[in-house]
């Protein structure tokens, strides 16, 4: 239960981030540990004790392997994530360009 | 652009192939060992950039305005569908049916059409980071001159 | 296992707070590399080495490309100054906070404690997805075959992002280039 908290907790510096930076380029490093801990929340679900890899091998006894579902999951998820990032990380550099800052209260009060 | 120094080029120049190579296994073998059609792209598409990046932009002409890697994610998409779709043609009426023989477990030529989705799902996903890559490349171009 | 991962989990804290709060845009994008790969080092832990390998390309991809951006603009972080509504972001915030810890409280219940099976469907994909499918890899077997749906909606997605790159990124239209 412990890892659950602490993942959790990884969450919540994203969202921090996410909440309080008012620098484009911070606000996607918030999103992107936001993606990481999501990640690795699925993967810990999958995980069996004393499992193994789920690839299968000749001459093995009853062996135990763990989930296979959420890591076919979290598979595509990642490159999504890296897709998103690419998307926003073009966003922002255009409003660097336009209005010569990072910063998005500026943005807001130029724009008004 | 421009490249980088005489070192960063040679050593680039020995490892750019190997790298390829590394990917294009990992893409075949995607169904017996570790990895498949999304990281043997990614490592495709590692080489390239990392090609990109020593020798400067000179490399691959970017003056086209229609970027030879996007005709390539686009038909590599279009042939996972067609793939996909022909399935309902061939024994039940399933989108992704697996109408291949299955073969043995283990060997290289198994699995039905597990591999071929591998292959293209690797040549589009190779082809949609490096299209992302080479924007952001032509975007800096055009901004500094 | 889980006292391991949860030091790991701990340092991967320490440093998505320091990426958020350094000076340099620089030197936050290199602590973003922690988190990133002390993710790959957790995956190698949890027995998947599929995820291992393509997290390991896509960070280092997603560096160069982030790199590539701060160095095409600004290093500079902007000043944080207050401003007049600090009383309502902070209780906003805490509302935020209350509700998702709340949610995580009741959500966490009904799983089972770390290391044992939570989802049915696993026996069936490991009893019997290598007959099914004739594939050794079993990931690769659940992603192509039992959910090839899902991975195709991933190919339909990253295809859209990239062609959103490149039309947002287009400096100018082809009127001007003609006139």
């Amino acid at each position: 239960m412990m890892v659950y908290i602490m993942c959790f907790i990884l969450f919540m510096v994203g969202l921090y981030g996410v909440l309080t930076r008012r620098n484009l380029i911070k606000i996607v490093i918030g999103f992107s540990i936001m993606e990481f801990s999501c990640f690795l929340f699925l993967a810990l679900i999958g995980y069996i004790e004393n499992g193994l890899a789920p690839i299968l091998k000749e001459g093995m006894k009853n062996p135990v392997y763990v989930d296979p579902l959420p890591q076919a999951m979290v598979l595509t998820a990642i490159v999504i994530g890296l897709a998103t990032t690419a998307m926003l990380l073009a966003i922002a550099i255009r409003i660097y360009k336009k209005y010569g800052t990072f910063d998005i209260r500026k943005v807001n009060e130029l724009k008004g | 652009m421009n490249g980088m120094s005489l070192i960063v080029k040679k050593v680039t120049q020995l490892m750019s192939g190997l790298i390829f190579m590394y990917g294009l296994y990992i893409i075949t073998h995607g169904h017996l060992t570790p990895g498949g059609g999304f990281a043997g792209g990614a490592i495709v598409a590692g080489a390239f950039i990392l090609l990109i990046l020593a020798f400067g932009s000179k490399v691959i002409s970017l003056r086209t305005e229609k970027s030879q890697t996007s005709i390539t994610e686009s038909l590599a998409l279009l042939i996972v569908i067609i793939l996909a779709g022909a399935g309902l043609f061939f024994g039940s009426y399933v989108f992704f049916n697996n109408y291949l023989p299955e073969g043995e477990v283990g060997e290289l030529i198994s699995a039905g059409v597990i591999p071929l989705y591998n292959i293209f799902v690797g040549m589009e996903v190779s082809a949609a980071l490096l299209t992302i890559f080479l924007g952001l490349v032509i975007y800096k171009e055009e901004v500094a001159s | 296992m889980e006292t391991l991962l949860s030091i790991l989990i701990g340092f991967m804290i320490i440093g998505a707070l320091y990426a958020l709060h350094a000076r340099d845009l620089l030197s936050a994008l290199i602590a973003q590399g922690i988190v990133g790969y002390g993710l790959v080092i957790c995956f190698l832990n949890l027995r998947a080495p599929d995820l291992a390998i393509v997290q390991i390309v896509v960070e280092t991809i997603t560096l160069i490309v982030m790199v590539a951006v701060v160095l095409n603009s600004s290093r500079e972080e902007v000043r944080e100054s207050w401003n007049r509504n600090k009383v309502l972001n902070i209780m906003s915030s805490l509302l935020i906070i209350g509700i998702l810890v709340y949610v995580f409280a009741i959500m966490i219940g009904p799983l089972q404690p770390f290391g044992e099976h939570t989802t049915r469907m696993s026996e069936f994909y490991t009893q019997n997805g290598a007959e099914a499918t004739g594939s050794a890899n079993l990931v690769t077997g659940v992603l192509f075959d039992f959910r090839g749906y899902d991975t195709l909606g991933e190919a339909t997605i990253l295809f859209t992002a990239a062609l959103g790159v490149i039309t947002i990124l287009r400096s100018k239209s082809k009127k001007e280039s003609t006139s």
